[in-house]
């Protein structure tokens, strides 16, 4: 599904953020991306979104070149990406509902399309009863859960969720995960960042560890080794 | 599709506008400036083209002949005058007429009567009253009239003056003074067009920065780029609508109260009339040129500071 190609980025400085990475993520995959601050986690999943461009090798979706896409492709291929990041990203002066809705919204969709899907997802994250509140009457977790609903609604193909549990506590750390798994299992695939060793013990899933810009280890035993 | 998407951009411009309350105002204000300047120099347009139409219309040419012309003399040129196309009557006004006729108009100033009669005999000069058909054509009339020789010896020309000269002057002058106010409007309405593009320019680029989350997430869900710049757009658009329609309501009331004034002052032109009678014209124009200005400025903005 997602295949990185000899890719590297230097930037202005000579500083390698990531250096010759060749890694491989299959469909419905859970894959876990570990490693200190710098590691190279946030170049790589920019580089996903087609954020950044590599400085050498390439990025491929279904064996396209995300970077050699024109800017029409490159939102259409956004819309099968769903993002959940530590900062929640949501907008203030919106309810859940209108968070959500402004995802269909921007991604064309219709509005009876949008008046049907946001409660469904919001059952899905176990958020029903929160539907009319504002970001500020909803805890750090509940908040989350609306990032992934939002994430979710557009049906894409792949997950990307950056540090979700970075600003949580233990208990909605946990009820993120769960969630991320439910999503997992229904068949679309997950690409996680994290700091937490607990989160990628408890996965049990495949997990790639980062390390000045290089991949140190891939390996399926779903255990966090630094 | 389409229409759903076309309402959304407008919408989400709508808010934008209403979002930035103060500033939208500030810049809603600062337009109406502009466009109240384009206005008036419409309107000014407008009242010095109908004085000199006006002066135009009331210019005929007086042909004062010497004193020792004869009525045959007068009644040939009257005549090569009449066969000439340009011209659509002449009006042959004997000494002794002009006179009679100064006599009356000075009836009552007893010092102009006395005057006239110590200086003994009639000093008037007899004369011809041209009427053109097209007042663009009493150059070529004061030319013919000139180099006309009907003296019958071909040594001397019996026109002493031609009052049309000192009318030209006249025209000239407010020709030129219509140009020059056409191009100092032209000065003022880019001056304060530029002075408008730049507050609104800066007013679509707060707007962009307190939507930078929304941005933000459209950039992440796929948004096109349309969709994402198309509100800020709009808000430009809005502020100029607004505008143009707080300037045509300013001058309503405005032209209503200049209206007489204008007209007395002899240029011929009710302003108020002129703003009924052309009204639609108008409208067009100024929301056309609101419309145009905040597109400009907020397009300006957005190719500056929204990166898709």
């Amino acid at each position: 599904m997602i295949y990185f190609d000899n890719v590297s980025k230097i930037y202005g400085d000579h500083t390698a953020a990531l250096d010759n990475i060749t890694f491989r993520v299959d469909p419905k995959e859970f894959v876990s991306i570990v490693g200190q601050s710098g590691a190279g986690k946030t170049t790589l999943i920019k580089m996903i979104l087609g954020e950044e461009k590599p400085t050498y090798g390439a990025v491929y979706f279904e064996e396209t070149d995300i970077h050699a896409l024109k800017k029409t492709d490159l939102n259409n291929y956004r819309r099968r990406i769903g993002t959940v990041f530590q900062d929640f990203r949501l907008l203030a002066h919106k309810n859940v509902y209108e968070n959500i809705a402004f995802a269909m919204e921007a991604a064309g969709r219709s509005e009876e399309e949008i008046a049907v899907d946001v409660p469904h997802v919001l059952e899905l994250v176990d958020l029903g009863n929160k539907i009319w509140n504002f970001p500020h009457q909803l805890s750090g977790g509940e908040k989350q859960r609306v990032a992934i609903a939002r994430a979710i609604v557009n049906q894409p193909d792949i997950i990307i969720a950056d540090e979700p549990t970075g600003n949580l506590d233990p208990v909605n750390t946990y009820e993120i995960i769960q969630i991320l798994k439910k999503i997992n299992d229904l068949g679309t695939t997950v690409i996680l960042t994290t700091h937490n060793k607990g989160v990628i013990d408890s996965l049990g899933r495949r997990v790639v560890t980062m390390e000045n810009g290089k991949i140190v280890r891939d390996d399926t035993s779903g255990k966090y080794m630094l | 599709m389409i229409w759903t998407k076309i309402k959304r951009v407008i919408k989400a411009g709508a808010k934008g506008f209403v979002r930035n309350g103060s500033v939208s105002v500030a810049s809603t204000l600062i337009m109406t400036v502009t466009l109240s300047v384009v206005l008036s120099i419409l309107f000014v347009g407008a009242l010095l083209q109908s004085t000199l139409q006006g002066i135009r219309e009331k210019v005929d040419i007086n042909v004062y002949l010497e004193t020792t012309t004869t009525d045959d003399q007068a009644q040939a040129l009257k005549q090569a005058l009449e066969a000439r196309p340009e011209v659509a009557s002449v009006t042959y006004t004997t000494a002794a007429e002009a006179l009679e006729n100064f006599r009356a108009r000075h009836a009552d100033n007893p010092l102009i009567t006395e005057a006239l009669d110590e200086v003994g005999g009639n000093p008037l000069e007899p004369s011809l009253n041209i009427r053109a058909v097209d007042p663009s054509q009493y150059q070529a009339i004061a030319d013919f009239v000139t180099t006309q020789n009907v003296s019958g010896d071909k040594t001397r020309n019996i026109v002493d003056k031609i009052s049309y000269i000192e009318n030209k002057e006249a025209i000239d002058t407010l020709s030129r003074m219509i140009d020059s106010s056409e191009k100092l409007g032209l000065i003022i309405t880019i001056f304060f067009a530029l002075i408008s593009i730049l507050i609104t320019f800066n007013t679509v680029r707060l707007a962009i920065y307190t939507s930078k989350d929304e941005i933000a997430v459209m950039r992440l869900v796929g948004a096109s780029a349309r969709y994402i710049k198309g509100p800020f757009i709009i808000i430009g658009i809005i502020y100029g609508f607004i505008s143009s329609l707080i300037t045509l309501a300013i001058f309503y009331p405005i032209t209503y109260w200049l209206g007489p004034y204008t007209y007395d002052l002899g240029t011929g032109l009710n302003i108020f009339t002129y703003y009924l009678d052309n009204f639609m014209q108008i409208t067009a124009i100024i929301i056309a040129a609101g419309i145009i200005l905040g597109i400009i400025s907020s397009w300006i903005a957005v190719k500056k500071y929204i990166k898709v």
